[in-house]
């Protein structure tokens, strides 16, 4: 090794960097200028003509100025480059926010009058569009419910969960575990992410014509729908549950393997436990991903009006299914409210559903999550 | 319970790349052998073949023969799983599995072998493991708590208990300490110098006075360059390697003139 001395006279390299000073800006001033951009913005429009729209989107551009300008001068320019992008940071959070929220409160509003003990115990079987027209016109209390769409969602979802788990699982496993980078985990690896992305349409079709040749033209029932919505789950368990087996440390596989435990057991004893949390995250969010659809379910299932909880009998009825039905088909075509109304019951159970799935996934994460602690 | 190795003109694979060519050496039994030599010279990828998890590796392969007491561990009918229950692995990072607790870590390599024990015979297993790694009075009034929670130096223990639970001939320690404090450090040594009591040790090592400190007898390995196979440069007593080796690379390694 050698060792330079640096000599005092060597001149300092010049490497790019600018002196740029940072110093402390008051603690809200983003709040004062924020203020101040929109009353200036209502100030403006007030005189050219109200518009909330408008108001919000030259109030936010003002801000996003008048925010960089002002942190620029007191602080320096790194906080006022700092400020621009929170500012446009913040702004896409909101924005997104928007219709999420929107979307949640319009169903929550006009949906939650319509559930009820009755709506949750009855289904719409033998009603008729008088029944409808009594609620209008009378102010008579809503009849009929969701019940077999309520039974019907959780059959054939169900179903669908217990085709696609165990082939999804497998089919990860056979991806991490054996395949890795051969040329046939490549290619299913490709067709799945294929099928990911098939329209949900598709799917359904798929069950329509193989229960046509099967078992006869036209055969509906809950079997059909949970194959088509296992089509549609398969690729989503795979892709989800070949991540959560991807980050399974491989020290852990190779400590088993070192113990000369065979491969098998390494997977079932190791791997799988230690990634059971989010396996069980990702199989309870593909869950969620399908109990909402609508079109693979019209074509395999059909409609009915009847509680039908025989999913190897006739058609059933499942909430999405039946808010579509319930909106295009009212039961009575002169008096459409009180049809609508349901549908949005129907629509806020499907969210209320899909809400507790997603707490159920967490809970689950956190049971199976490998344990710490002293 | 332990066993020599004999290895015959050994060289390893990944895929086309030959990592280590040509390896000859004799590991005696009962006795502690250090590989000592500079990052990517192959000294941890010839201890893996030791027990064949270097095949584990997609692509990875050998050419030559093992032989443990005059078995090949590369003969055709031989399984590999059975290979890896005789000959037992220490990794550089400690590794317990994180879904079990200290007792399940060490019980692991038995239970997960579809062995059927008793209360009385886990019980006792575990004590006489983990009281041949140095670690059952630090942990025996939690033995249920996962093995995870245990301090760096104390989980490294808590792995070569759970090597030596299910009892092998060999143990291979690749770097075991080098992701430990000097206190942990010395605990591992001085464990590793009760080992030898028993079984046949192989370490591999950066660390050149814990080579002279804990190993019998020590091979320096060395690498042309990048790109080229890794060699064994010469094994013989740890004493003569350190103070008076027959090559030059060995002699300018340990004293630091290397590079």
């Amino acid at each position: 090794m050698t060792t330079a001395l640096v000599t005092p006279e060597e001149p300092k390299l010049d490497h790019g960097i600018e002196e740029n000073p940072v110093r402390p800006a008051p603690r809200f001033a983003w709040l004062i200028v924020l203020l101040a951009s929109f009353a200036a913005s209502a100030a403006l429009f007030a005189a050219l003509g109200f518009s909330i729209v408008g108001v919000i989107i030259v109030g936010y551009v003002i801000y996003l100025i008048a925010v960089t300008v002002t942190y620029s001068a007191m602080a320096g320019r790194r906080k006022g480059t700092d400020q621009l992008m929170r500012s446009l940071i913040y702004g896409a959070f909101v924005l997104a926010l928007i219709p999420l929220v929107s979307v949640l409160w319009t169903v929550i509003s006009i949906g939650a009058p319509a559930i009820s003990a009755d709506f949750l115990t009855k289904d719409m079987y033998g009603l008729k569009g008088v029944v409808d027209k009594a609620v209008v016109e009378q102010g008579a209390p809503l009849q009929g419910g969701a019940l077999h769409a309520i039974l019907g969602t959780l059959i054939i979802t169900a179903i669908a969960t217990l085709i696609s788990v165990p082939i999804g699982l497998f089919t990860a496993i056979y991806l991490v575990e054996y395949g890795k980078t051969s040329r046939l985990a490549k290619s299913i690896r490709f067709f799945v992410d294929v099928m990911t992305g098939i329209p949900s349409i598709v799917a359904g079709l798929f069950a329509f014509s193989l229960f046509g040749i099967l078992f006869g033209i036209g055969t509906k029932n809950g079997i059909a729908g949970a194959v088509a919505l296992a089509v549609l789950m398969i690729p989503t368990v795979v892709r989800n549950s070949e991540e959560m087996l991807r980050i399974v440390p491989n020290e852990l596989r190779e400590a088993s393997l070192a113990l000369g435990v065979p491969v098998w057991k390494t997977v079932t004893k190791i791997v799988i436990p230690t990634a059971a949390s989010g396996l069980a995250s990702g199989v309870t969010l593909a869950i969620a991903r399908v109990i909402g659809e609508t079109a693979p379910l019209l074509l395999a299932v059909g409609v009915t009006m009847k509680t039908n909880v025989d999913p190897f009998n006739g058609p059933m009825n499942t909430l999405a299914v039946y808010a579509y039905n319930l909106f295009k088909f009212p039961l009575n075509p002169g008096y459409r409210d009180p049809s609508l109304e349901r549908a949005w019951g129907a629509v806020l159970l499907l969210v209320i559903f899909v809400v507790l799935l997603n707490l159920l996934a967490r809970f689950i994460a956190k049971v199976f999550a490998p344990k710490t602690g002293r | 319970m332990s066993k020599r190795i004999e290895v015959n003109d050994l060289h390893v694979y990944y895929g086309n790349f030959l990592a280590v060519e040509g390896v000859s050496m004799t590991i005696e039994a009962k006795s502690v052998t250090a590989f000592i030599g500079p990052s990517g010279c192959g000294k941890s990828t010839f201890l893996r073949t030791l027990n064949r998890m270097h095949e584990v590796i997609p692509g990875a392969r050998v050419e030559g023969d093992v032989l443990v007491d005059g078995e090949n561990l590369y003969g055709p009918t031989v399984d590999p799983v059975n290979v890896r229950r005789q000959v037992g692995m220490v990794f550089q990072r400690p590794n317990p599995f994180p879904t079990m607790s200290i007792k399940q870590n060490v019980l692991a390599g038995v239970t997960l072998n579809s062995k059927k024990l008793s209360n009385s015979a886990a019980d006792e297993l575990t004590e006489r493991s983990l009281r041949g790694a140095n670690l059952w009075e630090e942990v025996k009034d939690r033995l249920d708590k996962p093995g995870s929670g245990l301090s760096g130096g104390q989980q490294q223990r808590l792995c070569i208990a759970r090597a030596i639970a299910i009892q092998p001939e060999i143990i291979l320690m690749d770097e075991p300490c080098s992701a430990l404090d000097p206190i942990s450090t010395l605990a591992i040594e001085d464990l590793i110098n009760e080992l030898k009591d028993q079984y046949t040790v192989v370490i591999v090592t950066h660390n050149m006075q814990q080579a002279a400190r804990v190993s019998d007898r020590t091979a320096f390995f060395n690498i042309a360059g990048t790109g080229k196979p890794g060699k064994l440069i010469e094994l013989a007593d740890t004493q003569t390697i350190f103070q008076n080796p027959t090559q030059k690379a060995t002699e300018d390694y340990v004293s630091g003139r290397f590079g």
